[in-house]
């Protein structure tokens, strides 16, 4: 499924071909467009000439309703796609300072460069006037640090904060576009009428163009986004063999030895009800529910190289649903307790709990008197002896590569 | 020089004139596409402030390596052995470079020349050029990315920062459009 592992198929003289191309295409459109002009570009801010918005928001509108179009159908991994993380406080800042920058010199960094192309001078001074401003980012950045990495959100999208369904987002972001490019033709008529300069009527394609965005939109509300379960769905045939051949349940020993080893950042996810969490669960070990693994996806998938996630529940069939989950969402390095928390007193309850002989599955089989959370010494994983004998099964592997980073 | 002198409006009858700029909706059309392919083949969106960051780190690494290697932003990128150039965005913003050619080619726009508004002199634009860049390179990389990597590949993949980035890059050009309007009126 896209995006493709380009570097792993074609190796990197391919791939980088492949981004010369887009590339390419990109500088295109910003040249035909009048991109390399900076007094139609910078017209846009004295209402004389809308183009840069026109250009700008066409390009967002259809670029979006295509990409989650492709995700709802299953042909793109929304996931594996580059979002710039939300760094609210400096990204406004510097948003601000790139408007101030365009109004004052006439360009922002890319259509700078397209300008240069076809060798607007002015196009080079102000490349030259970008290499000067980084160069002064990058030697004065130590004294404001702490506001560059301040008000970071993760990977955090407008359906997230608004908590509506990304279908409902990007068609209403649609109709809204739509609405504002209709404006701005009207501003730009306005304008073109006092100053006694023509205009042209919009051509019918105008229209048709925009019904049919509008139309697209609204289907991909229609379809939806994939859930975690479709998403499974798609990688079931890889990967229930491993849990059929037991290559991710892991021993309680095996448990006790992560929590040791310097080299791994234990996370512990129990993922059964709480009340059952408040009688005995082992210590550090955070509670979480099925259903909110896929917000929660991105966070894990954040966390630092060499993260394992072990899942557990009182048997393995609830763990076993998080741990489908959170495969579908690509979070590397997840494991589930073998035989849960039955199976961990059962290794380490030193015979102060009395098993009951039967119990339906997912029961914990050992009374406990009184909610003990993890108050009880066998729920301390670091209490416990080494000497059990395991077949280890943990891997650590290297993050899912997820992009890289729109600006590189 | 007004704006209509810039933008002709005849079609290319002539054979020295240059063609006119395509209708804005089918620019943003193709960009959009543009961005599409790119995310769809390589997960990644558009940038291009990110190619100038990689070129002038590598001119430093050139000449003072050793700064490099005790500046920890710059250590990111060509600390050690690292080349600075080795990297996608590099060949993205060079593909910007070569399509803005090829378009200026095909629309017979390859000039070289200083636009500018007509109260200004050439050196002025020039200065204003300069500096605008100045504050469009270091607010690019405040940012974490320009207009490109952050409006557009931010924009349609909904990252709510992206998005104020948009509000404050245009909110701050129509704010400052009043102090600066010697420049281009």
């Amino acid at each position: 499924m896209a995006p493709f592992q380009l570097f792993d198929i074609f190796g990197k003289p391919i791939t980088y071909l492949i981004y010369l191309l887009i590339g390419m295409g990109f500088g295109y459109a910003l040249e035909a467009s009048g991109f390399g002009v900076s007094t139609k570009l910078t017209d846009q801010f004295y209402l004389r000439d809308q183009t840069v918005f026109k250009v700008m928001f066409t390009a967002v509108l259809v670029a979006m309703v295509l990409l989650f179009g492709a995700t709802g159908l299953g042909l793109l991994d929304y996931n594996r796609i580059w979002v710039p993380p939300t760094y609210l406080w400096p990204g406004i800042l510097g948003g601000f300072m790139i408007g101030v920058g365009f109004i004052v010199g006439g360009f922002c960094p890319g259509t700078s460069v397209a300008a240069s192309a076809t060798g607007k001078v002015d196009g080079m001074f102000f490349v030259g006037g970008i290499l000067t401003g980084i160069m002064i980012f990058g030697e004065t950045v130590k004294y404001f640090e702490q506001f560059w990495y301040s008000s970071f959100m993760g990977r955090f999208t407008i359906p997230d904060w608004l908590g509506l369904d990304t279908g409902v987002v990007v068609f209403g972001i649609t109709a809204i576009g739509l609405a504002a490019l209709w404006g701005a033709e009207h501003i730009e008529r306005a304008y073109r009428r006092r100053a006694h300069q023509p205009f042209r009527r919009h051509p019918r394609w105008h229209w048709s163009g925009a019904i049919a965005l509008l139309g697209a939109a609204f289907a991909v509300m229609l379809i939806g986004q994939p859930t975690v379960v479709d998403m499974w769905t798609r990688i079931a045939g890889e990967k229930e063999p491993l849990l059929e051949n037991r290559e991710v349940q892991i021993h309680p020993a095996e448990l006790r030895s992560l929590y040791y080893d310097p080299l791994v950042n234990l996370v512990m996810l129990d993922v059964r009800p709480e009340s059952e969490y408040n009688i005995y669960h082992l210590q550090d070990a955070q509670r979480v529910d099925l259903e909110d693994l896929p917000d929660l996806a991105p966070d894990l998938q954040a966390m630092p190289q060499g993260t394992v996630f072990v899942l557990m529940s009182n048997d393995e069939t609830l763990a076993t649903q998080g741990w489908k989950a959170l495969e579908a969402l690509e979070v590397p390095n997840v494991y589930i307790l073998e035989g849960g928390l039955n199976n961990w007193l059962a290794v380490y309850g030193e015979g102060e709990y009395a098993p009951l002989t039967q119990g339906e599955d997912e029961q914990l089989r050992y009374n406990f008197t009184a909610a003990l959370g993890s108050n009880d010494p066998t729920a301390v994983p670091s209490q416990h002896d080494e000497g059990i004998e395991y077949t280890p099964k943990v891997k650590i592997e290297s993050k899912a590569p997820t992009g890289g980073g729109g600006c590189g | 020089m007004t704006t209509m002198a810039q933008s002709p409006t005849e079609t290319g009858g002539k054979r020295a004139g240059p063609r006119p700029f395509i209708n804005p909706y089918l620019g943003g059309i193709i960009l959009g596409l543009v961005l599409f392919a790119a995310f769809y083949l390589t997960g990644n969106g558009l940038g291009a402030s990110g190619g100038l960051n990689r070129l002038i780190i590598w001119f430093i690494d050139l000449v003072a390596p050793q700064h490099v290697d005790r500046v920890s932003y710059l250590l990111h990128y060509a600390g050690g052995d690292k080349d600075a150039l080795d990297h996608w965005i590099v060949l993205m913003t060079a593909g910007i470079f070569l399509g803005g050619l090829l378009s200026g080619w095909y629309g017979r726009r390859l000039k070289f020349e200083t636009i500018k508004g007509p109260h200004i002199t050439v050196r002025q634009r020039w200065f204003f050029a300069y500096l605008g860049g100045i504050i469009s390179g270091f607010g690019a990389r405040m940012a974490r990315g320009c207009t490109s990597g952050q409006g557009l590949s931010g924009g349609a993949t909904l990252s709510v920062g992206s998005w104020g980035f948009l509000l404050a890059f245009f909110g701050a050009g129509y704010l400052m459009a009043y102090f600066v309007r010697r420049l281009w009126n």
